[in-house]
């Protein structure tokens, strides 16, 4: 090939590449708007009519703005823990999905101005309605909130203030679920996502007092402040001429609240001028943090002035005593599954054909289907008929689902100690019993010990799967950490460091023990 | 003297293979009877099925009166009757490998004859020491020879005292010396203890300097027996002279060559 054959070969490459880049830019430019789609009503879901379709008042204000901008929108499906990490790498151009307005958000991500006032509310059981009103009401019962949230802020500030028990959970449509089971007392959370909860989920009250009020706002990242100053002219303009209005009116949240906090907006934009100038200014992110104000323990206003020993120092109880958590539901997890994991792999070397078949059925199903599945199962499916504590579903899923692996360590080991030596111990006159127990079960543990060391710490790490079911472990907590100070990289290097503080010392436990048995078998 | 054991008709098949034929052994009390044959003849079979190991098709084994009949191995009662009275070598030890030697003997008269541990201890001292192996109490089955676990083995069977003792190729991993050692110990159990002794072997050597008797099988069948000093120096059966021929030609094949004699038919009566 000549050099230039190899040029044009490599050109016609990279044409190829940029082909849909290139589309893009021959039609209207894209404007990328992230947001998470998974149970989102009303503010981004799947039209039920076409699910192809999205709809919702963010997905109306996100075309809103695209159109104001010359742009397409084209939505981007981001979990919703995940939206600030998404929109600091740069995953969208603009952030939309009920996103709460927080100090620590406002220094890590280019906020835009608020575009609506929520107000964090009580709901109850319909029964419960006349005795729980407020946080006090509830002393040592469980509220259930999504965590990294201002309610969830509140929730950890009054339980120490007024000894509530906060109960975290990923999504706002099991925590209206389990009220209504009776697994929770209460729920705070935003009145729009009230609302919605109430008309899907019978036998449930909101309550008229307002705990505390937040705003809604949408992110971009901090080098497209540019871009985001612009959006503010956008939305403010929608609150001048009431587009918004229309909009919140169409999804049946405008209500006089709502009309008080666009009056304040629209007051503070005359009285600056102009608005999107000081888009990050610390008087509107004081103003629109009420939350923050309102629960002074709250870790997150320290933040900006916080150096990272000092977040360190802060957040190190809270992470301690998660992994006290993640280490009992591991240990005690991974005891179930050897205990199971025994009698399993012994059903199916000594069993019959009817016991093998139903503990191969049972191996295959539980290995075959993600743990995540088996823990919703357990905790949300089987409500209906068993209501286990959050605890145990962990414990119980955990320990089930690794049973069926251990089950096929202990197994193998066991098939692997020589016939010889089981035939011998027989003729002595052993009972088979004796031959387990005596004979074939140390010399398979043994055998085994190695795996099951790496199971072990396997285990430890997916115990971070049951924040699921709403128990708080140590990867949720540094979630909730990182969330509240819109950063990784400290929360995270603690973490690891607690993980491996928990998995090394067993590691070597055990290499300790091989070593031991191999020198005295060797 | 009426037979210890008295194997009659014992016929086993594996799928469209016939692995004995209608063997039928008579052993009194105090006897040491050698099975010799063909790598393949059925030798470890018959052991394994007078042990409750593997069941059979046809015939019957008697055992001190314990009666075993067609069918899956032994069990329950007549299991428990039937180990109490047998005892097995096998070739390859199967020496239990998380033990020490001491261990591996004492496990069984512990657990099943449940004897102290002094006094099983000091049972299996002295079987250690009477098999020259007693230095080697506290080491584990794999920094053992070939010889010292066959011994060990030996003795963790002993240490039960079975009145029946079957053997599968004891001497395959003995020099000479240990060789002789050993059959002058087992000759002992038969003379002095007045146990009875059915070992399978290859070693024909073995077999004229220790053995009371030595059957011959070939192919599932026992086509020859007597004193040893008789059969193997004038064998009577086409199946003996070629296992000696094979022997003095070295190492016995794994199975028998196509030019081994074919044996057709039921096999003959034992001889009473």
């Amino acid at each position: 090939m000549t050099r230039g054959a190899l040029v044009l070969a490599t050109g016609a490459a990279a044409l190829l590449l940029a082909g849909g880049a290139r589309a893009a830019e021959t039609g209207p430019p894209v404007l990328r708007w992230g947001g998470d789609a998974e149970g989102g009503a009303p503010f981004v879901e799947a039209d039920p009519a076409d699910p192809s379709k999205l709809r919702g008042f963010d997905v109306e204000i996100a075309a809103l703005v695209a159109r104001k901008l010359g742009r397409t929108p084209a939505f981007v499906q981001v979990a919703f823990q995940s939206l600030d990490q998404s929109a600091a790498r740069g995953d969208f151009d603009l952030g939309l999905s009920g996103i709460e307005d927080t100090p620590s958000r406002r220094a890590a991500l280019a906020a835009t101005v608020p575009y609506f006032e929520f107000r964090e509310v009580l709901t109850v059981r319909a029964a419960d309605a006349a005795r729980f009103h407020g946080l006090a009401d509830l002393r040592g019962r469980r509220i259930g909130t999504l965590a990294g949230t201002i309610a969830w802020d509140a929730l950890v500030a009054a339980q120490a203030a007024d000894g509530v028990v906060p109960v975290s959970y990923d999504d706002d449509v099991h925590p209206y679920e389990d009220l209504a089971k009776g697994r929770l007392d209460a729920v705070l959370l935003d009145h729009v996502l009230a609302a919605r909860s109430v008309r899907r989920v019978a036998g449930l009250r909101i309550q008229p007092e307002t705990i505390a009020t937040g705003r809604y706002v949408a992110i971009l990242s901090k080098e497209n402040a540019a871009l985001r100053d612009r959006i503010d002219g956008i939305l403010l303009e929608a609150m001048r001429d009431g587009t918004l209005r229309k909009i919140f009116e169409n999804w049946n949240v405008w209500d006089e609240s709502q009309a008080a906090f666009e009056e304040k907006m629209k007051t503070k934009i005359s009285l600056n001028g102009h608005a999107a100038g000081d888009a990050a200014g610390a008087p509107r992110a004081a103003e629109a943090q009420p939350g923050a104000a309102a629960f002074p323990s709250s870790p997150s206003k320290k933040i900006l002035s916080s150096s990272s020993l000092s977040l360190v120092i802060s957040y190190l109880p809270s992470l301690l005593k998660a992994s006290l958590v993640t280490i009992t539901l591991s240990c005690l997890a991974m005891a179930l599954a050897v205990l199971l994991g025994v009698a399993i792999a012994s059903g199916r070397v000594y069993g019959n054909a009817a016991v093998r078949l139903v503990l191969t059925a049972y191996v295959e199903v539980t290995r075959g289907t993600p743990v995540l599945l088996q823990l919703f199962v357990l905790y949300y499916g089987l409500s209906s008929v068993v209501r286990l504590p959050a605890f145990v579903a962990a414990l119980l899923g955990l320990g089930l689902n690794y049973a069926a692996y251990e089950s096929e360590i202990y197994r193998g080991a066991l098939e692997a100690v020589p016939k010889g030596q089981l035939e011998a111990a027989r003729t002595l006159g052993l009972t088979e019993g004796q031959v387990l127990r005596l004979v074939r079960g140390p010399q398979a543990f043994r055998l085994a010990l190695a795996p099951m060391t790496n199971d072990f710490v396997a285990l430890l790490k997916d115990s971070s799967l049951v924040s699921v079911v709403t128990v708080v472990e140590l990867t949720k907590q540094t979630a909730i950490f990182a969330t509240n100070i819109a950063s990784w990289a400290v929360p995270g290097a603690l973490c690891a460091a607690l993980y491996l503080a928990m998995s090394l010392p067993l590691a070597r436990l055990a290499r300790r023990l091989e070593g031991r048995w191999k020198a005295a078998s060797a | 003297m009426s037979a210890f054991l008295a194997i009659e008709g014992l016929r086993l098949s594996r799928g469209a293979t016939s692995v004995l034929r209608g063997v039928a052994l008579a052993v009194a009390k105090g006897e040491l009877v050698a099975l010799m044959g063909l790598s393949g003849c059925g030798k470890t079979t018959v052991l394994r099925t007078i042990v409750g190991l593997e069941g059979f098709d046809e015939g019957t084994i008697d055992v001190d009166r314990v009666a075993l009949s067609p069918g899956p191995p032994p069990a329950g009662g007549t299991l428990r009757a039937l180990r109490a009275r047998v005892g097995m070598v096998f070739q390859y030890h199967g020496l239990f490998d998380h033990l020490s030697v001491l261990d591996n003997v004492t496990l069984a008269p512990v657990q099943v004859a449940k004897l102290t541990r002094e006094a099983a201890q000091a049972r299996a001292r002295a079987l250690l020491a009477s098999l020259g192996v007693d230095e080697h109490e506290r080491a584990f089955p794999r920094e053992l020879s070939g010889g010292q676990a066959q011994r060990v083995a030996i003795a963790r069977t002993l240490a039960m005292e079975p009145p029946l003792l079957l053997m599968d190729e004891p001497t395959a991993s003995l020099d000479p010396a240990r060789r002789n050692e050993l059959g002058r110990s087992l000759r002992r159990l038969v003379e002095t203890d007045g146990r009875t002794l059915v070992v399978a072997t290859h070693d024909d050597d073995f077999v004229r300097d220790f053995a009371t008797r030595v059957v011959i099988l070939a192919e599932g069948a026992v086509v020859e027996e007597g004193p040893p000093g008789k059969v193997l120096t004038d064998p009577q059966h086409a199946a003996t002279r070629f296992l000696l021929q094979m022997k003095a030609r070295g190492p016995a094949p794994a199975a028998p060559p196509p030019q081994a004699p074919r044996l057709r038919g039921r096999a003959p009566a034992p001889r009473p």
